[in-house]
């Protein structure tokens, strides 16, 4: 039984960098997924360090096994939403996972082949960052189903683009196509004298997708609402749609939409 | 760690006997050819490394489960601000194999690294500090280092134990985030795996930012820690506040739904050393390469940099000198 050849896209985050949204990307684009009607998966491979649960206001909740194997976490009662994280299987919130490589890969290839889920329009792929074992093992596991391709998340400064640079050769190497690239956390408007400023510098990611001739899929500002939103996992398309970055994000989501290339 | 795997058979001598492999126990156990071709004993990098960092006093670890909350960043600015003393040597460790930061955050991109009979030598980004990195190996900046863990665990090996420091006050490790390979390496091969008999740790500095999302992870990095008896020297939360550099207003970016980094460090019985605010000069200096304490010394933050690099130091101090004394103890309560 191959629960993943019923998944219809496979689209995967990627960041060399830590700490750049790469959660956060993953969240809102199956939120936005979700709204246009989709059907939606998320896995969350990064296993030292899961925030997908949290963002969900999933924490404490339990996996469940049936015939075909995990059944993932619901997000809503319809279950249009579903996500697999090893934060379900740990037992205390301040548990660490310290394992090395090996067993990183074994959860790994167990969430890919083990979760049951169902008959989902877009699986999203949170990764950790870095070019390692999981990355490697996530991008061997994928070989023959055709995966859309990866999301490259940066923030606009130097530092962030360089790791992004290197990320960009791990997809080349591998042989992942690239969907494009989002520079998130691009400016922050005060609220108090609605001055923009760029906290970490602007136009990083732009000049790279223009360098490296990869699509550039838009700008994210800072916007403190949706930090909250994530923290007490709330809905931000719900709570704010007027938000800059909800709008940003969107658009993200419809060329997600329009890349409609079918799994074999 | 257990040296009787779980699905050992009964009267298991454990994986790291003499016995292993041969014992009449081991018949039949799936295990006995890794146990019986296994050398035995304690890694003998780890003795190579205590000898090669003999003349290294402070050591201190840059952690953090979560990415991009500032590890890199405070780990250079730390090396300046201790570096400031032309008295003291300085040398910065990048272990972040594959996305490091630090050659151009202390502006040393490009640079190369030279091999002596002694070792690798490192970069000088100034006459008393010193830096080794992955990137100063790299052919180019968008060269990808696609490893898996036990490569990585090579690398670091050979960092720490082949890189010409010569006599230094502070070796400062900077660190990806998580709690894998990389860290059980680092740590391991500097304390022996909790035998004593390695170059040993000062402490660690865990860094983070002020929500929810980045605590969650940063707990994991204190359990971590704990688990492998390394000292935590203190939690920085970086990122704290904004302010404004048009109207001067403070805003806040990452909202501390839970109390933060400070009431966290009260539930975990952890010390906090400080906050340190958002400050756009900041990610500009290190993009460039410098210190903003010297490019922009006006800043809120660098006054509270400079707080928090006193409370390293004087955990350090104190450390060592509870070390000379011999008291045999590796945890140590410092009132700040």
């Amino acid at each position: 039984m191959n629960h993943l050849s019923s998944v219809k896209h496979v689209i995967v985050i990627l960041s060399g960098k830590g700490g750049v949204g790469k959660s956060t990307m993953a969240v809102q684009i199956a939120l936005g997924l979700h709204a246009a009607g989709k059907k939606i998966g998320i896995l969350d491979v990064d296993l030292c360090g899961p925030s997908i649960p949290k963002m969900f206001s999933l924490e404490g909740r339990d996996i469940h096994q049936c015939n075909e194997g995990w059944l993932p976490v619901y997000v809503d009662k319809d279950q249009r939403i579903g996500v697999m994280s090893i934060g379900f299987l740990l037992s205390g919130a301040d548990e660490a996972v310290v394992w090395r490589g090996p067993k990183k890969n074994a959860m790994i290839k167990q969430f890919l082949s083990d979760v049951y889920w169902q008959d989902v329009d877009y699986l999203v792929i949170d990764t950790p960052p870095g070019t390692s074992d999981e990355h490697i093992t996530v991008m061997e596991s994928l070989k023959g189903y055709n995966p859309d391709g990866a999301i490259l998340v940066t923030t606009p400064q130097a530092v962030a683009v360089g790791d992004v640079r290197r990320e960009l050769t791990f997809c080349r190497k591998t042989g992942i196509p690239v969907v494009g690239l989002v520079e998130n956390m691009s400016g922050y408007v005060c609220p108090h004298c609605s001055e923009c400023t760029n906290i970490f510098s602007k136009g990083g990611g732009q000049a790279l997708a223009e360098q490296t001739d990869i699509p550039f899929l838009g700008s994210v500002p800072i916007d403190s609402k949706l930090t909250y939103s994530l923290d007490t996992g709330t809905n931000i398309l719900e709570a704010h749609p007027d938000s800059p970055a909800v709008q940003a994000i969107n658009h993200v989501v419809h060329k997600l939409i329009a890349l409609d290339k079918d799994l074999p | 760690m257990p040296t009787v795997p779980e699905n050992a058979p009964e009267h298991c001598p454990g994986t790291g006997s003499e016995a292993a492999g041969k014992a009449e126990a081991c018949a039949g156990c799936p295990n006995q050819s890794i146990c019986s071709a296994l050398p035995k004993g304690p890694d003998p990098a780890i003795e190579e490394i205590r000898h090669k960092l003999s003349n290294v006093k402070h050591k201190v670890l840059v952690l953090s489960g979560k990415g991009g909350v500032g590890k890199s960043t405070f780990t250079s600015h730390l090396a300046h601000a201790l570096a400031e003393d032309a008295e003291k040597q300085v040398g910065v460790l990048d272990v972040d194999i594959c996305g490091p930061s630090l050659p151009r955050m202390l502006g040393a991109e490009g640079e190369t690294v030279h091999q002596s009979g002694s070792g690798w030598s490192p970069v000088y980004v100034r006459d008393n500090l010193a830096m080794m990195s992955v990137g100063f190996l790299l052919g180019s900046l968008s060269d990808a280092v696609i490893w898996r863990g036990a490569k990585k665990s090579g690398l670091i090996k050979q960092f720490l134990r082949d890189v010409d420091w010569d006599d230094l006050d502070y070796l400062v490790v900077d660190t990806p985030p998580g709690t894998s390979d990389e860290h059980l390496s680092l740590v391991q091969l500097l304390t022996g795996g909790g035998s004593g008999q390695g170059a040993g740790i000062d402490g660690a500095v865990i860094v983070t930012t002020p929500q929810q999302v980045a605590l969650i992870d940063v707990r994991k990095e204190i359990s971590f820690c704990r688990k492998t008896g390394v000292s935590v020297i203190g939690v920085v939360e970086n990122m704290g506040e904004f302010v404004c550099p048009s109207c001067g207003e403070p805003s806040t970016i990452f909202p501390r739904t839970t109390g933060g980094a400070e009431k966290m460090c009260e539930d975990l019985g952890e010390t906090f050393i400080g906050s340190l605010p958002l400050d756009p000069r900041i990610a500009r200096s290190c993009d460039e390469g410098k210190s903003f304490l010297e490019e922009v010394p006006d800043s809120p933050a660098v006054k509270a940099f400079r707080s928090i690099v006193d409370k390293v130091v004087s955990f350090c101090e104190a450390k060592n000198g509870k070390k000379e004394d011999d008291t045999g103890e590796t945890m140590m309560e410092t009132e700040w």
